[in-house]
């Protein structure tokens, strides 16, 4: 643009130029001077007009281009999506693995506490009535040998009960587990919905956001299978195996 | 034996309790991140810290570094309980001064042989 204003005093003067000598083509008859003239003199505008269109796609091109080659955002494209998309499923197949789980352990655990309940409404009745004397010898004897196993079965049952109810503990670990996941994720769709923002902005001379790099031992929460997490271990035998390699 | 267990997860700190009070252990602290648990180590006599890495606020990473190099603190037993398993985050840790480290999931027979080992350790 600039160029062009220096120009422009020279270009007024070869326009006036112009414009006489095709003043003078006219008067004299000369048809195809006079032509060239005229084709030259539109050229002036064409070119202003063409140097603003291209102008304006430059800059355009130049939008698009900085936004796309936006390395957060191409991060975001080509693994954050796809991994959230992982890391949703990770969500699914954890939650279902611990409802499966507790659902087990207290089917397991309800016929447990049944027979408990049956056997100890049995010995209560029997109880009553050895109190009331109206057991024989017998029946007593009868009353005494289930009486000790139902202690046996007391012991077993509240064993297996309290195994059972471990089990439902440790299944609620999953709540730590996807919560660390589904935080991630929501701050992935934060970083979206920036970007959205100065998608539909796209004005332009924006300073590329330098791309955030994550240190080496940050904090990364679970590793979600089909999620690059860099050099993982695999589970709690490969953590004792570093570890004494470590000297513990 | 007094605990501190130190995790952003209520559910976490629940289920460690428990396990931790199945193991017998009855006296037991809370506190959702490095921040609050570090006043807590300073004010009072714990034997024991449990804590997970990833929180907000101060990580367990730097928490288990700011009880190493404060005089009181530095020889209490540390227990990291976490998510977190790259090779170069337990090799952090490990150089950090951690005495035992727990990947979650874990199972209840894994948390008590660590800390079986962590006072094993201490004693001798």
């Amino acid at each position: 643009m600039e160029s062009m204003t220096a120009q422009e005093p020279d270009q007024a003067s070869y326009r006036l130029q112009l414009a006489r000598s095709l003043v003078s083509h006219l008067e004299a008859g000369n048809e195809q001077d006079a032509g060239l003239v005229i084709a030259e003199l539109t050229g002036f505008r064409d070119d202003t007009l063409f140097q603003e269109v291209g102008r304006l796609t430059r800059e355009l091109h130049d939008s698009i281009n900085s936004f796309v080659m936006d390395a957060r955002l191409a991060d975001i494209a080509q693994n954050e999506m796809p991994n959230a998309a992982e890391r949703l499923r990770y969500v699914i197949a954890t939650t279902e693995q611990a409802a499966n789980t507790t659902l087990g352990a207290v089917e397991d655990s309800l016929p447990l506490a049944d027979s408990l309940r049956s056997d100890a409404h049995h010995l209560a009745d029997q109880w009553a009535r050895f109190n009331s004397r109206q057991l024989s010898v017998d029946g007593f004897r009868e009353l005494s040998g289930e009486l000790s196993r139902f202690l046996t079965l007391t012991q077993t049952n509240s064993e297996a009960l309290h195994d059972k109810l471990s089990e439902v503990l440790m299944a609620q670990g999953y709540q730590d587990l996807t919560g660390q996941v589904i935080r991630k994720v929501i701050s992935l769709v934060n970083d979206v919905e920036v970007k959205l923002v100065q998608l539909v902005r796209l004005s332009g001379n924006r300073g590329k956001p330098a791309a955030a790099v994550e240190s080496d031992t940050a904090a990364q929460g679970p590793v979600v299978p089909g999620v690059d997490h860099g050099d993982v271990v695999n589970g709690q035998d490969d953590v004792d195996d570093l570890l004494s390699s470590l000297g513990f | 034996m007094k605990i501190l267990v130190v995790d952003d997860f209520s559910t976490m700190r629940r289920i460690i309790k428990n396990l931790l009070r199945d193991l017998g252990f009855n006296n037991t602290q809370e506190a959702d991140d490095g921040v609050t648990a570090l006043p807590m180590l300073q004010g009072g006599s714990f034997d024991f810290l449990i804590t997970d890495w990833n929180m907000p606020g101060m990580q367990g990473i730097d928490l288990l570094k700011a009880v190493r190099s404060d005089d009181k603190l530095k020889g209490l037993p540390v227990l990291m309980v976490t998510a977190e398993s790259k090779r170069d985050q337990i090799v952090e840790a490990a150089q950090a001064g951690v005495n035992g480290y727990v990947v979650k999931p874990f199972t209840a027979g894994t948390l008590e042989e660590k800390i079986n080992k962590i006072f094993e350790r201490v004693a001798a």
